[in-house]
């Protein structure tokens, strides 16, 4: 038997910004075998949930990833309306929509960046999160909040999207719209963004199937599943949009595919902002008395595959057992496939082409001075300077109009 | 329509497995099974009719330990949710692992948590909380009580 060398990444490691471990036994410079090793950080959300009632459950969820922080509210709202058997107004799915697809704008164009970050290709890293920019002030002018926007609740959103808004939110969008074109025309005729990820790291259907890989990780190997179409929920039945899928598996293919999608995210946004102008102004919650007993699966496309929500109710006004099931639960486990026979150089691109989640809500850094150690912004004023900074948009916004 | 062929086809297969139907709409349809019949009704979902396998859920209720195996059928949008109810005293299922990897850690975790034994397993080993936690303490079981409940 031949000696192989341990190589570790993680559980603190630049590449994963979360703590995991990756053990790579490599033989020479190829990786042989891999191990996972998780819990580091353990929240047990589903065991909380069962403490806290439905209301609080959405502020709960939304802040298990930080990224696709809406994709868990809208898994979960699906699971309730489910067990009430109700379904939300026309003008909160579009709503609901609006703030899914600008998510899987803002998440693919962070994937984007940190992709170029891994290949060492930082001007690609510094573009991206630049154009990402304006999508979290459209988030913040919206929801006033640039993550975890706080927008769902069972039986509709908590905030209405007026109409003096989505001539701005246009505005942007069509701005978002032409820099996704410089950044695909720069990622995808890149000669050295070819060399390093076409045919790393392939992912064949059959692996796909067999480890129930979901989102851009399964429609990069040619299987095309998206919940928005197979099932389809809040406005997507009503807008005109298609799967983007590649063939090849590999972590181009995965880019390809990410970056095509935010095409589609943009057209899905557009036609709903036009839905809502024809909606005019109107209800945007139902209004539930409780919650029955029974129980809702629910679904919901993040932009990292399928999110999953079981929810067991008996009654009372908190979940009897919540089940979440995470995209990146599934597509990590295909790290397996993907990584064994790589080189290491390639393994680390790899292990960032089914997008693990990261978080990077951070806004504020400086709070203490380094020199002194006294508080400079106490948390009041660190919430007023927040808000001031929503109206600001929200000015801004107007005088746009 | 299909939801409909899949269920008819699947009472003519496993007559004497299943235990129960609830179709909710054409979407949603829940199976009470037989325990034991968990392989070949799970390989006949996977290999013939081509479902995939989402998750699993286990609970901890009166009736003893149940597990809801997701299967999806994402062709016709149809969540199939196969039901098992295992004895309280000692719970333990065949493991699906051997079939598909999707159901490797999700089996791993509900081993963990809920103290449930998937025979023929490949690995059992914990998943998550690895090293820190103690053995034979299962904290999604009703009987299981935090620092801070006990406090209160």
């Amino acid at each position: 038997m031949s000696r192989k060398t341990l190589i570790p990444i993680g559980p603190y490691h630049p590449l994963q910004e979360e703590p995991e471990l990756f053990k790579l036994y490599c033989d020479g410079e190829i990786v042989k075998d891999i191990q996972w090793v998780t819990g580091y950080n353990h929240r047990s959300i589903e065991k909380l949930s069962e403490s806290k009632t439905y209301e609080q459950v959405f502020f709960l969820v939304e802040r298990i990833c930080g990224i696709c922080s809406t994709s868990h509210p809208f898994a979960f709202a699906n699971a309730v309306e489910e067990i009430v058997g109700i379904e939300p107004t026309t003008r909160a799915k579009y709503i609901r929509s609006i703030i899914g697809e600008l998510e899987r704008i803002h998440s693919h164009l962070l994937w984007v960046g940190l992709a170029g970050h891994f290949l060492g290709y930082n001007t690609v890293f510094m573009w991206a999160w630049k154009y990402r920019e304006p999508v979290l002030d459209l988030f913040e002018m919206i929801t006033g909040n640039r993550n975890s926007y706080a927008m769902f609740k069972v039986g509709g959103v908590r905030r209405d999207i007026e109409s003096h808004k989505i001539a701005a939110i246009r505005k942007i969008l069509s701005n978002v719209k032409t820099k996704t074109d410089l950044l695909t025309g720069a990622v995808m005729d890149d000669p050295v963004i070819h060399a390093r990820t076409k045919g790393v790291g392939i992912l064949t259907k059959q692996d796909v199937i067999d480890y129930g890989a979901v989102g851009p990780t399964a429609r990069a190997s040619g299987v095309a599943i998206d919940v928005r179409k197979d099932d389809p929920y809040a406005a997507y039945p009503l807008v005109n949009w298609k799967v983007i899928t590649a063939e090849a598996g590999d972590v181009f293919a995965k880019a390809e595919v990410r970056l095509l999608e935010m095409y589609e995210s943009i057209s899905i946004i557009e036609q709903c902002l036009s839905g809502l102008e024809k909606e005019k102004e109107g209800e945007i919650t139902v209004k539930i008395k409780e919650i029955p007993e029974g129980m809702g699966n629910g679904r919901a496309e993040a932009p990292r595959g399928e999110v999953f929500h079981f929810v067991v109710s008996d009654g009372s006004n908190s979940p009897a057992r919540h089940k979440i099931r995470a995209p990146s639960y599934v597509n990590i486990a295909t790290f397996r496939k993907s990584c064994i026979g790589q080189t290491i150089s390639d393994a680390t691109i790899t292990l960032a082409g089914v997008d693990p989640c990261y978080c990077c809500t951070e806004r504020m850094a400086v709070v203490y001075d380094a020199k002194s150690g006294k508080k400079i912004m106490n948390a009041r004023e660190l919430i007023d300077r927040s808000i001031s900074r929503t109206l600001d948009l929200k000015k801004e916004c107007k005088s746009n109009k | 329509m299909e939801t409909e062929s899949i269920i008819k086809n699947f009472k003519e297969m496993f007559p004497s497995d299943i235990l129960e139907i609830t179709e909710k709409n054409q979407k949603r349809v829940t199976i009470t099974i037989r325990s034991d019949a968990i392989i070949r009704i799970a390989e006949y979902l996977f290999k013939t009719i081509g479902f995939r396998f989402v998750i699993a859920s286990a609970i901890h209720t009166r009736r003893g330990f149940e597990i809801h195996y997701h299967f999806s059928k994402d062709s016709c949008g149809l969540l199939l949710n196969l039901h098992v109810i295992l004895d309280s005293n000692k719970p333990e299922i065949e493991s699906l692992s051997n079939m598909f990897n999707a159901s490797n850690w999700i089996e791993r975790e509900m081993h963990e948590l809920f103290g449930i034994n998937f025979l023929n397993h490949p690995n059992q080993d914990k998943l998550i909380s690895e090293g820190n936690w103690a053995e034979g303490v299962y904290p999604y079981r009703k009987e299981f009580k935090s620092t801070t409940e006990e406090k209160a």
